[in-house]
């Protein structure tokens, strides 16, 4: 281990944790059309709650769509199309969610003007958009230089990972996940773990899944002693 | 930490324990009271058997009080379900006279402490009038609504809606659930205990004991359905089902169930569950005390498949004992059960009868697909669906309320960006 790189690293990576609590806005669609509507006039939180905050509902790891939206288009529409290309909506590729919500809008705009009929959903199986509120806690866990998170990384709940990899990204004014943040202002050459970082793609995965990528990366880059 | 933490701990882990820490420790000493209708019956009154003792273990002085009422109050309020869950039915004028009774009788021997509490959980319709009887409340008043009301009969609506405006928020189990409300609307699924008589891991030589208690054939499939015996729950649709499957593997069904005090309806459908299975052996009905917990734990761990055929479900605890156990679900497509049963990964959502016999004779057939949905049902309620995961979302909500309404809640953090 490079002890004197260690010693200069100053600030210590605290890790916590996070819980999502959900609240109905009341706006609901039971078709496209007021899918699109209903994307219109909610706030911006439930747009990124629909894209993000999903990762920590109750779900299993491999979903078939990425956002709500499609998945609700698929499920309860039985709009195949439609899914598919919401589902290829990456929020990670638009500046602000104001945008992103227009990405929204648009798609399903053009699938209405595309299918020429309007599905409905059964009554009960309408949309209900949802926002969140983010409680963020600490946990016993803190690491001083970053090799340590090669162990630590597994072990970690799911909403750690959503709080350190997830959330970040809105929290930073670079929208860099909390890992890369850290090791930017770290003293040191991080650059070949950064590239790695860089590449896990935080959208197309469940939270188990990016906790792994998280944990070979570091272990990877780790392995026989920290550079 | 307490013992009662402590054992959580061991099925949880330190880390879900830890978080309960940090989000109970700024509401450490404030007082919070539950009000329901029953101490017994019903997932209710299982859920606050243990959240009351887990709230006071992490600081927080919790009280939980019943109401009570005539026997029109209960007809009254079980007329309110049946209603709020779509049913064109609504109380008399002698039974509303009876539930404004009982809500005004309870304000006035609790009011003083229910005006003092920092924060007031009212359980469903049956309480929801007690708020109107004490505008000096100084606390945060929650309605938490367990039953499906996303379609209801709006005569009834319109008359609850009055008592429920005056809450500073509400909390339903399912998004579908909610109605549009001039308040916070928080989505907070319930949960099971898993340490409770009736989820506990119990000895094989007491499983084998209760099939010998009830006359069942050890060595033949056993399809189970543990509910209230109430229409919404379709035991004939199970009996029926039972019987198309039976063509085809030689099971058994046992429709197992208690009445709980605050529903009256429950003999009558009893006795048309009993007509119905009447000329049929193999059906076994058991009309269980409340507190047969340990009886129904063994029922649920002794099945070869669980059912949960219901038309209209608030969440469906039964639902969510069966999968902690281990045993895929056939569960009507209907509320929460949604939630819980992903089809063809934790079990099956039928609406027929026929869908439902289909599924039994499946998993009888296919014991590799029973036990891989089995393990994957279990895991999916140890992530999602114990005591541990419901109070920290109360936690979070009670926090969520102090603070007004930002979007970010801070806890416990006072150094540094991560």
């Amino acid at each position: 281990m490079d002890t004197e790189k260690t010693a200069a690293i100053a600030t210590p990576f605290h890790v916590r944790d996070c819980a999502l609590i959900t609240l109905a806005t009341g706006v609901r669609a039971i078709s496209l059309r007021e899918l699109a509507e209903g994307a219109r006039r909610v706030e911006l939180g439930s747009i990124y709650h629909h894209f993000w905050g999903r990762l920590l509902q109750p779900m299993f790891d491999e979903p078939e769509y990425n956002n709500d939206f499609a998945s609700w288009a698929y499920w309860a529409l039985h709009d195949k199309t439609a899914a598919e290309r919401l589902s290829m909506i990456d929020p990670t590729e638009y500046g602000d969610i104001e945008e992103l919500r227009q990405v929204l809008v648009d798609t399903i705009e053009a699938r209405l003007d595309e299918s020429g009929q309007l599905i409905w959903a059964p009554a009960d199986s309408q949309f209900h958009f949802l926002q969140s509120q983010i409680v963020v806690l600490p946990t016993q866990h803190s690491v001083a230089e970053p090799g340590e998170l090669a162990g630590l990384l597994p072990t970690l709940p799911a909403g750690s990972i959503y709080y350190h990899f997830i959330d970040a990204r809105r929290r930073t004014a670079a929208s860099l996940d909390d890992f890369s943040a850290w090791l930017s202002e770290s003293p040191g050459d991080h650059a070949a773990l950064l590239d790695r970082l860089g590449g896990i793609d935080p959208f197309f995965s469940s939270l188990q899944y990016i906790r792994e990528m998280l944990a070979q990366v570091f272990h990877e880059h780790y392995a026989g002693g920290a550079r | 930490m307490s013992d009662l933490l402590t054992s959580y701990e061991a099925i949880v882990g330190r880390d879900v324990i830890g978080h309960l820490e940090h989000l109970a420790q700024p509401l450490a000493g404030r007082r919070v009271v539950h009000v329901n209708s029953t101490k017994e019956g019903g997932g209710v009154a299982e859920i606050l058997h243990k959240m009351v003792p887990l709230m006071r273990a992490l600081g927080i002085e919790t009280e939980w009080h019943v109401i009570t009422g005539s026997p029109e109050f209960y007809q009254c309020t079980k007329t309110f379900h049946n209603a709020l869950q779509g049913n064109h039915t609504a109380p008399r004028e002698q039974q509303l006279a009876a539930y404004e009774e009982a809500n005004a009788a309870f304000a006035a021997e609790y009011g003083a402490q229910l005006v003092e509490a920092d924060f007031v959980f009212i359980h469903d319709p049956q309480p929801a009038a007690v708020i109107k009887h004490l505008p000096a409340r100084r606390g945060k008043w929650v309605w938490r609504c367990h039953i499906d009301i996303g379609s209801p009969y709006r005569q009834v609506w319109r008359y609850l809606y009055r008592k429920v405006v005056n809450f500073d928020a509400s909390i339903f189990s399912l998004p579908e659930f909610s109605r549009r409300l001039p308040h916070a609307q928080y989505i907070i699924p319930p949960s099971i205990d898993p340490l409770s008589e009736k989820n506990i891991d119990l000895p094989a030589g007491e499983i084998r004991g209760v099939i010998d208690q009830f006359g069942l054939d050890p060595e033949r499939p056993l399809v189970l359905q543990v509910s209230r015996f109430d229409r919404f729950k379709d035991p004939i649709g199970v009996i029926e089902a039972a019987q198309l499957a039976r063509k085809f593997a030689p099971l058994q069904l046992v429709l197992a169930g208690g009445g709980a005090s605050d529903d009256p309806e429950g003999a009558a459908v009893l006795a048309e569950v009993k007509q119905a299975a009447a000329d049929d052996p193999d059906t076994h009905i058991l009309l269980l005390p409340p507190d047969a917990h340990r009886t129904i734990n063994a029922l649920q761990r002794a099945a070869d498949v669980v059912v949960q055929k219901s038309l209209k479900e608030g969440f469906g605890l039964t639902v969510t004992e069966a999968l902690w156990k281990g045993k895929p679900v056939i569960g009507g497509d209907v509320g929460g059960i949604r939630l819980q049963i992903t089809d063809h990964y934790t079990g099956f959502l039928v609406r027929t009868p026929e869908g439902a016999a289909l599924r039994m004779r499946y998993l009888l057939h296919r014991r590799d697909k029973l036990k891989s949905m089995g393990e994957r049902a279990h895991r999916h309620v140890l992530e999602n669906f114990l005591l541990t995961r419901h109070l920290r979302d109360y936690l979070a909500l009670m926090l969520g309320l102090v603070n007004s309404t930002t979007d970010r809640l801070l806890v416990g953090i006072n150094h540094g960006r991560y």
